[in-house]
């Protein structure tokens, strides 16, 4: 189970080595998440339309290790930006990738950039 | 850095710890704990949980790595075997030896045993901890392989029923024998003990009163029991668990003064004979008094805490109260102040109410201005009002009786203003917070909500009795300050779900991007977005399929989701009439797609573990079989349960089936503020349980009975009667107005029940309503209704026929594979996902 969420760390825009293409923008539906495949990782790829900015994390749901957020809704906390877990609500910042419930449960994020109308994940593998 | 020791890691020595720690204060100790048992504490007053429902760590007061966090050293399995004062140190039993500057003695009690011949025999227990729990379980499972299953409990008190319902949940054949002639013999007098009695014997649990039990028969394992009248009672298994024993042999051996009858001996400041040794919970002896209760244990926690940390203006009342509140065997008991006194200075008002197993007793002065004490049994909704007269000597309304009556005749409430209370009056008596706390957060600034207030004080998180108490207060202080209590739905909106309603419908706004753009701000969040996709729906009628991003992770899929992130899947069973060939139907589709299959309480077929990729496979063949969504996954219709009705039974007065298919199709896909079902029975047997029901209709004589606002859940509510002997197409037209009014008006995620219960002027405003028309909004609502049932679509049928639509359903948007997280794991010839780590 470590092993699991040992794969996924914070990284950072400044230490990313490898810009993984995962797709065009036009297939990341609006105001929504979905979920994209790296290597042996599930990373959850977020597109906030509305206020023109993506994130990305761990799709693992570190509350109860299910590959789920994803699949969460997404939204703001005063401003930050946050997704819900669908299985029990927890909601986690996608910009820190900490709980906003007052837990200690933590996300790791990645960076995204757009480039000519495609996606790119952020990784140091 | 002073070393502080406490010894006995139960709930009291627990609640010591807290306190400390809540106290921001701590780190000024080094802080030891030694606890007997191997877990850590844990919530002994509802251990007959770990019978049922709750796992050991469930009953945990707070996990292990709590006391780490908190720099306490917790020591389980540690008897402490000497206590020596002069040189202020303990040893253990490994001959540890551990210094202290002050020591705790939260050692609690022990069984009491009384003098019975044959104690020895195997098949006897006492009921105290989760060992005793466990060696009570593993003989009552040896003696149920050998068809024997008698148990009897010695006690009739809080502890002894409590025991009796672990008992009767281990599935054993319970009596429980009391020496005194009623039960729970300081709380209840002799009708209110009668009636608990039958509710007890109701559940199945036989009760013997004045009984002293002599001797235990069997030869080496117990086979009975003899009374000192000489009659004799079968018993498999006996527990024991009538009263309890301070644990002072530590303390006396040290020289520490204890009571003639056992219990260390302290002042009003907590502390021993000796200077430094504080004692606490059920081994202090205070007032001349052992105190089996939680509530006296956590004050007197809280006393020993803050003569610790120097702030000696703390200190135990003299008088100590012992009323509780609580439910035992699934029924609520209550008593407090002086539940018997009755002499010539009171008077004593009763209401025994037999056929709904409800009695209730106040003493009364004889000038009717103070009430003394009660007690109530059956229905303790009064409690919290009767024990803040009572507690804090305030004046009574012109009529007692109204206190529990009911005040007949107007629809006030009995107990005047909640602001009369002094500011003095405890409110929450598990975190000893006053109405003056509460309210002074609330006038001077501090708090302006509920949360924040609970957030400060901490009110409200023990037990959770007083909550409504005190939401009322804030609510009520607010109201006072001219400070609206908005029910804004969340921060993204300031409205609430009416208004919300409203401006939708007459600005004509159809998407949440114009809805947040016109009354909102922000991005939105998991709170307002579903409610926005229900309103359009409740107004458009429009499917989950057309804004996806706003529905809840279940309606975005079109399915439940389940432990796994795997999917659940349920077609439309209307009214749960089947065909023996859509039932194969459904059996190939869950052994095609390796489902897990269930019935459902609703009537249904519920298939498990379908992975996102699947659904539209799984569909396909289901809509090609004739199914259609059964909307599951929706706060929405789910479904209309029947009786057979007089199709088929013989006691039958009308078509049950018929017309809860007909009422089904009629609302299916109508989306609400929450979940709605419905029931149909044929005859007033009831076997479709319509009662407990959003809506309910039950066939009698001339017609049908139209009941709403029902549901089973947490907390379980009969609909009431709205109208009577209904033809079925009146039965329509009301059922049109009633949903139709209620998703207008209700608060997202209120059930009709909670709307009915918030619902100015209750079942007769909405009588009026929905029968009489007195808004005249009748026309409308009906029409509104009409217009959405001519709207319905499938929208699985929708979702599979729509390329683009079928697109969400994939787990990867860059790759085909599907979720290699996922296991499964064997159960009784089906599946079922693997434990969650």
């Amino acid at each position: 189970m470590e092993q699991l969420l040992q794969q996924y760390d914070t990284v950072a825009q400044n230490k990313v080595i490898n810009w993984f293409k995962a797709g065009l923008t036009s297939d990341f539906p609006a105001n929504s998440g979905v979920c994209i495949k790296y290597k042996s990782k599930q990373i959850a790829v977020y597109n906030f339309r509305r206020v023109n900015q993506w994130y990305a994390c761990q799709n693992l749901c570190p509350h109860k290790m299910e590959m789920v957020l994803s699949r969460g809704m997404i939204g703001d906390l005063s401003g930050i930006p946050k997704v819900a877990c669908p299985l029990h609500k927890k909601t986690f910042s996608l910009e820190s990738g900490e709980s906003l419930c007052g837990d200690q449960l933590k996300l790791a994020t990645y960076p995204v950039k757009i480039e000519n109308e495609n996606v790119y994940i952020g990784f140091v593998d | 850095m002073k070393k502080l020791i406490v010894i006995g890691n139960g709930m009291v020595g627990y609640k010591y710890c807290e306190k400390l720690v809540n106290s921001n204060r701590s780190d000024e100790f080094e802080i030891t704990v030694f606890g007997e048992e191997s877990r850590p504490a844990y919530d002994r007053v509802h251990l007959s949980e770990y019978m049922s429902e709750k796992s050991a760590e469930q009953l945990l007061l707070a996990p292990t790595n709590w006391y780490k966090e908190n720099n306490i050293t917790l020591h389980t399995s540690s008897l402490v075997s000497q206590v020596d004062p002069q040189n202020k140190q303990i040893t253990t039993y490994k001959n540890e030896i551990f210094q202290y500057d002050s020591l705790v003695f939260a050692t609690g009690s022990s069984a009491f045993i009384p003098p019975i011949n044959g104690l020895e025999k195997k098949g006897v227990f006492v009921y105290r901890t989760l060992e005793d729990l466990d060696a009570i379980k593993s003989y009552a499972n040896q003696l149920k392989k050998q068809g024997r299953n008698e148990a009897v409990v010695l006690g009739g008190g809080l502890l002894g029923l409590e025991a009796a319902n672990a008992a009767k949940a281990l599935g054993l054949n319970t009596h429980v024998v009391e020496f005194a002639p009623r039960l729970m013999p300081r709380q209840l007098d002799k009708a209110g003990s009668n009636l608990l009695v039958s509710k007890i014997q109701e559940l199945g649990i036989e009760v013997l009163l004045e009984k002293s039990t002599k001797t235990i028969l069997g030869d080496s394992s117990i086979n009975g029991l003899e009374f000192s009248d000489e009659s004799q009672l079968k018993s498999d298994i006996l527990i024991i668990s009538a009263g309890i024993r301070p644990r002072d042999e530590l303390a006396k051996a040290a020289g520490i003064t204890v009571g003639e009858r056992g219990g260390i001996q302290v002042d009003e400041k907590m502390q021993t004979s000796e200077k430094d040794v504080y004692a606490i919970g059920e081994v202090a002896l205070y007032n001349q008094s052992i105190y089996g209760l939680v509530a006296p244990g956590y004050d007197m926690a809280k006393v020993a805490v803050a003569q610790l940390l120097q702030e000696y203006e703390t200190t135990m009342d003299a008088h100590i109260d012992l009323s509780t509140q609580l439910k035992l065997i699934g029924t609520e008991v209550g008593s407090f102040g002086n539940p018997f006194i009755s002499d010539h200075s009171v008077s004593v008002i009763t209401y025994e109410n037999k056929l709904k197993g409800i009695y209730k007793r106040i003493n009364v002065s004889k000038d009717g201005h103070k009430l003394y004490g009660g007690i109530l049994v059956g229905d303790t909704s009064d409690y919290n009002t009767l024990f803040q007269l009572y507690n804090n000597s305030m004046k009574l309304p012109e009529n007692p009786e109204d206190l529990i009556l009911g005040s007949r005749g107007s629809n006030t409430g009995s107990a005047g203003n909640i602001l009369e209370l002094p500011d003095t009056a405890q409110v929450c008596s598990c975190e000893s917070v006053n109405k003056g706390q509460i309210c002074g957060l609330v006038e001077d600034g501090s708090c302006n909500s509920l949360s924040e207030v609970i957030d400060k004080t901490k009110a409200t998180t023990g037990c959770e009795g007083c909550k409504p108490m005190v939401s009322e207060l804030v609510e009520v202080t607010l109201k006072s300050l001219g400070k609206q209590v908005k029910k804004d739905i969340c921060e993204h909106f300031s409205f609430n779900r009416q208004e919300l309603y409203d401006l939708i419908k007459i600005n004509k706004v159809t998407t949440f991007e114009q809805a947040i753009e016109l009354f909102g701000s922000g991005s939105g969040c998991e709170t307002c977005k579903p409610l926005l996709a229900s309103l359009f729906s409740s107004i458009y009628m429009e499917t989950a399929n057309k804004q996806v991003e706003i529905q809840d992770s279940n309606d975005r899929f079109l399915a439940n989701i389940q432990r796994n992130g795997t999917y659940s899947v349920v077609p439309r069973v209307a009214g749960g009439e089947i065909t023996p060939e859509k039932l194969i139907s459904l059996g190939e589709v869950a052994q095609k797609f390796n489902l897990y299959t269930k019935i459902t309480g609703g009537q249904r077929i519920d298939m498990f573990g379908a992975q996102l990729h699947e659904l539209p496979l799984i569909w396909e063949e289901l809509i090609e079989a004739g199914f259609e969504s059964g909307h599951a996954y929706g706060k929405s219709l789910r479904t209309v349960k029947s009786c057979v009705g007089s199709t088929w039974c013989r006691f039958g007065m009308h078509e049950s089936v018929s017309f809860a298919i007909e009422i089904e199709n009629r609302y299916r896909g109508l989306r609400s503020p929450h979940k709605l079902k419905g029931g149909v029975s044929g005859c007033i047997r009831e076997c479709a349980e319509a009662r407990g029901k959003d809506f309910g209709l039950i066939a009698v004589e001339g017609g049908w009975n139209l009941y709403v606002c029902g549901n089973g859940g947490a907390n379980p509510k009969h609909a009431i009667l709205l109208a009577e002997q209904l033809d079925e197409q009146t039965c329509i037209k009301y059922l049109d107005r009633f949903l139709m009014y209620y998703i207008r008006t209700a608060a997202p995620l209120m059930r009709t029940a909670a709307w009915l219960e918030k619902l100015d002027g209750g079942i007769d405003y909405l009588k009026k309503v929905v029968i009489e028309d007195s808004l005249s909004l009748a026309t409308e609502l009906e029409q509104e209704m009409q217009s959405l049932v001519n709207r319905y679509q499938c929208e699985w049928k929708q979702a599979i026929e729509d390329p683009q639509m079928i697109k969400r359903f994939k787990h990867f948007v860059n790759s085909d594979q599907s979720d290699d997280n996922l296991s499964f794991v064997p159960l009784r010839d089906q599946k079922m996902p693997r434990a969650w780590r």
